[in-house]
């Protein structure tokens, strides 16, 4: 029965491409892994890894500095991202009028959509000069790069937060209402518990892109490599290295910058696999039971 | 036993506080577009859109980037929609939940957070050095291709799942095959979704920068056959405004992006608007 | 005052949809009244403007008098969260709260600022057991509530209610999720209750409006055709649709 083979075919044609992303994301992995390792090798695990001096023409290749920069800067936007993304889900779900959610959807989506450069280039022309007479040195510093990132991160947190708090099953909010809890009660109380795994998911996303953000940081945080003793002070991101260098860089200079990539898998790896076991928790049940 | 603050107040107080937060937010990014708008605009004229850049950018236009931007963007879409769309319809439609499947979502989702630089690092490995395709269109349109296959696959796979399920079996007891059903019911039911999910990864193949930088070249001319290099806009704007070659062109070239992402928001807005509201029966 | 709850004309819009049309009813003190009609009638519409839970809904309008003891609670200057505190509310779903079964009854004593924790173990106690529920939970006090079954969950959610000491109880369709026997155990429960409280029931259930209920009123496309003493109502009916509803010619 030819329909059948025809059948048969599409399936198995649909099911090549299904595993499309398995195949590059090995691929990725296996070429990364290729072209670091020598690099690993050569240099040794710990004086890679822990070493705190980067002097390629010295044939230094510390990355420990850049772990760090990478790892503060990160911080300090999740500290200032965190509460004012959590807040602006909160009064996008919760509080905001009909009209005004209208505006804040789409700036929320047309903030996540610009490209990183041109945050980078407004970090470069408005935040560093302001910085530089605000609090002196040259402006370009770990702060000033937090800043740009915060605003890169706040969509993703705004808006997964927001899906949260929206998919918590509106009995919960009926429900204590009902016993007379004022609307703050209410979310303090039930909505923000019950959205809690969405929101740290949402946390560990916007963790992620500030990870992995490259250009935007280049262009504001100095590049300096050093572990930062105020946050003032320039920095170099591990992901800045990569790019910063890969233009010239040849043997194991180039082998080395791979390695960083490997770092940087391991790290989003790790968040990712968090991510996922609160993914997992999302799902509540409302009422029934068994009956 | 009673509170300093009572629940009235807390309540009035913690209601100013998330206005706050909001008002915050829109004027973040009202600050941000605007003044890229805002000094953009003097340069944003014909000249400057459909001239070639002179003196490696300080005066001219940018035509070569916008054509370097389109190309390199079709070519990852060209690429990437078939691919994510048949892993849409597979997850969807006849994938049962196991291994398999949690693998390929793991594989999805690992892809769409590895930073872009790693996509960079491997676009150069593999297909600049590895496959010898050089500094090209071709190099960038395939590494932008692995980016906006996971944003592609999973607004798709959301809009497939999201076609109720009565419509197949509908048209499955009729006596259709699966195949012609997912072809002539599901599909096209589900369009709107899918062409929202192709917008989107748009949006992230054009906004794109540092997975090309080590992989389309930078040339300023424009790129005519797939083997050429190019310098999509957002590369263009890293250049210019790390090199300090021309601020002025810099404004004007951050402007045409964010009008570009501005407008791949309003369409996917009213797209998807319109989507529910059909659904809706309306 | 002989009535606790009084409408006066009442009629509710969402958006331009007009659903309640002109409704007056009086609810007795201390007594259990019945809400019956077909369904998309208005009924919970209607109790939803008891307790001002239909405000949570953007597109909602209404005029017309709510008068609780006498005093009309959509006046501008009433505190709703006061209110919803006089006026509990059971919903027809069993909706606990994803905490321990300790912790959903508490939920409205610690919001109503009760700190001190003696008092709220008693209170806690106090519930359950005129909820007939503490036997079955008094050893699982910490674990979650959404392990119960959906007759112990329902009972729970009017522990949590009655935890409260509202005045008024409104109940809509607090059966329709459950099995035979917890329902007998919720009408039970009710005939319980109705000495210290004053219950609006919503039941698509005609047996269950006589078996529970004193007073009835009949729905139908958001007006009331006909309310009275829930026996005349059901043994000899003025108005022929009321006749055909609860004969179960329609609807
Ligand atoms: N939020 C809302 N917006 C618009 N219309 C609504 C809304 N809530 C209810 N309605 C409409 O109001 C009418 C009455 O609904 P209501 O839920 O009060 O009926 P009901 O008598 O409780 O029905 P049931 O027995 O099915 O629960 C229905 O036509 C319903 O569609
Ligand atoms: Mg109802």
């Amino acid at each position: 029965m030819p329909k059948n083979i025809d059948e048969y075919l599409i399936e198995k044609g649909l099911f090549i491409t299904a595993i499309s992303s398995v195949v590059i994301i090995l691929l990725i992995i296996v070429f990364i892994f290729w072209e670091g390792y020598p690099a690993i090798l050569n240099i040794g695990f710990f004086d890679f890894l822990f070493g705190m001096e980067w002097s390629p023409s010295n044939d230094l290749y510390g990355i420990f500095p850049m772990i760090i920069g990478s790892l503060a800067i990160t911080g300090l936007s999740l500290l200032m991202a965190i509460p004012l993304g959590i807040f602006c889900a909160i009064f996008m779900a919760e509080i905001a009028p009909k009209q005004m959610r209208k505006i804040l959807r789409p700036t929320i989506q047309t903030l996540s959509g610009i490209p990183s450069v041109v945050y980078g280039f407004f970090g470069l022309i408005v935040l560093v000069p302001f910085m530089r007479v605000q609090f002196g040195g040259t402006g370009f510093s770990m702060f000033t790069a937090s800043i740009i990132l915060t605003v890169m991160i706040l969509p993703i947190i705004v808006s997964v937060s927001e899906d949260a708090i929206k998919s918590v099953p509106s009995e919960y909010k009926e429900a204590s209402m009902a016993l007379g809890a004022t609307h703050w009660q209410t979310i303090k109380n039930v909505l923000f518990p019950a959205a809690i795994p969405g929101i740290i998911t949402s946390i560990i996303l916007g963790m992620g892109r500030a990870i992995g953000e490259t250009l935007a940081i280049i262009m504001v945080a100095g590049n300096v490599v050093q572990i930062p003793s105020s946050i003032f002070d320039p920095v170099r991101a591990l992901t800045s290295n990569i790019a910063i260098e890969m233009g010239y860089a040849t043997g194991i200079h180039y082998n080395a910058l791979f390695a960083t990539g490997i770092v940087l898998i391991f790290m989003i790896l790790v968040l990712l696999v968090i991510a996922n076991y609160f993914h997992y928790k999302k799902k509540v049940t409302v009422g029934g039971g068994y009956l | 036993m009673h509170r300093i603050i009572s629940p009235k107040i807390a309540q009035k107080v913690m209601k100013l506080i998330f206005w706050i937060s909001g008002i915050i937010t829109i004027l973040i990014l009202l600050v941000i577009i605007g003044y890229v708008i805002l000094k953009g605009m003097p340069v944003l004229n014909l000249e400057f859109i459909f001239g070639d850049p002179i003196d490696s950018g300080r005066e001219g236009g940018i035509f070569p980037m916008i054509i370097s931007s389109a190309y390199v963007t079709l070519i990852a879409l060209l690429v990437a929609t078939p691919l994510s769309m048949g892993a849409a319809i597979y997850l969807s439609e006849y994938a049962s939940e196991g291994k398999l499947v949690a693998a390929i979502r793991f594989g999805a989702e690992t892809l769409s957070s590895i930073p872009s630089i790693i996509f960079g690092l491997f676009g150069l490995a593999f297909f600049v050095i590895y496959l010898d395709m050089g500094w090209s269109v071709l190099s960038g349109g395939l590494t932008l291709a692995l980016m906006a296959l996971p944003t592609i696959l999973a607004t798709s796979e959301v809009s497939i799942e999201s076609i109720n399920k009565s419509y197949s079996e509908g048209s499955l007891a009729l006596g259709a095959t699966k195949w012609q059903t997912i072809n002539r019911v599901v599909l096209p039911a589900a369009l709107p979704g899918i062409t929202t999910g192709i917008i989107l990864g748009m949006g992230r193949a054009i906004a794109e920068a540092a997975a090309i930088l080590y992989t389309v070249g930078a040339a300023l001319a424009i790129p005519i056959s797939i083997f050429d290099p190019a310098r999509p806009l957002p590369l263009h704007l890293y250049i210019l405004a790390t090199e300090g070659i021309s601020l002025e062109n810099a404004y004007g070239t951050a402007a045409v992006l964010v009008i570009i992402i501005i407008i791949i928001t309003v369409v996917t807005n009213t797209l998807v608007d319109r989507y529910s509201k059909k659904m809706m029966g309306r | 005052m002989e009535y606790r709850i009084e409408v006066k004309d009442l009629n509710v819009y969402f958006d331009e949809l007009h659903i309640l049309k002109n409704v007056s009813l009086k609810i007795h003190k201390n007594m259990v009244t019945a809400l019956i009609g077909p369904s998309g009638c208005g009924k919970s519409t209607f109790i939803r403007t008891l307790n001002r839970m239909n405000d949570l809904i953007d597109t909602f309008k209404m005029d017309g008098d709510v008068l609780l003891d006498g005093k009309d609670i959509y006046d501008p200057k009433v505190d709703v969260v006061e209110l919803r505190k006089r006026v509990g509310m059971v919903f027809q779903k069993p909706n606990p709260f994803p905490k321990s079964i300790f912790d959903n009854v508490a939920y409205g004593l610690k919001v109503h600022g009760i700190t001190d924790n003696e008092v709220i173990t008693e209170k806690v106690e106090e519930s359950l057991k005129s909820a007939a529920l503490w036997d079955e939970v008094k050893n699982i006090l910490d674990k979650s509530a959404m392990g119960l079954s959906g007759g112990q969950q329902q009972r729970l959610c009017i522990a949590r209610t009655i935890a409260v000491e509202p005045e008024v109880i409104l109940m809509d369709e607090p059966c329709s999720a459950l099995d035979p026997i917890s329902t007998t155990k919720i009408e039970d429960l009710i005939h319980k209750l109705k000495k210290d409280y004053t219950i609006i029931i919503v039941t698509h259930n005609m047996q269950q409006a006589t078996r529970v209920s004193k007073h009835t009123a009949f729905f139908l496309h958001g007006e009331i055709i006909e309310n009275g003493p829930t026996d005349k109502i059901f043994i000899e009916p003025c108005d022929k649709r009321t006749e055909d509803y609860i004969t179960g010619r329609f609807g």
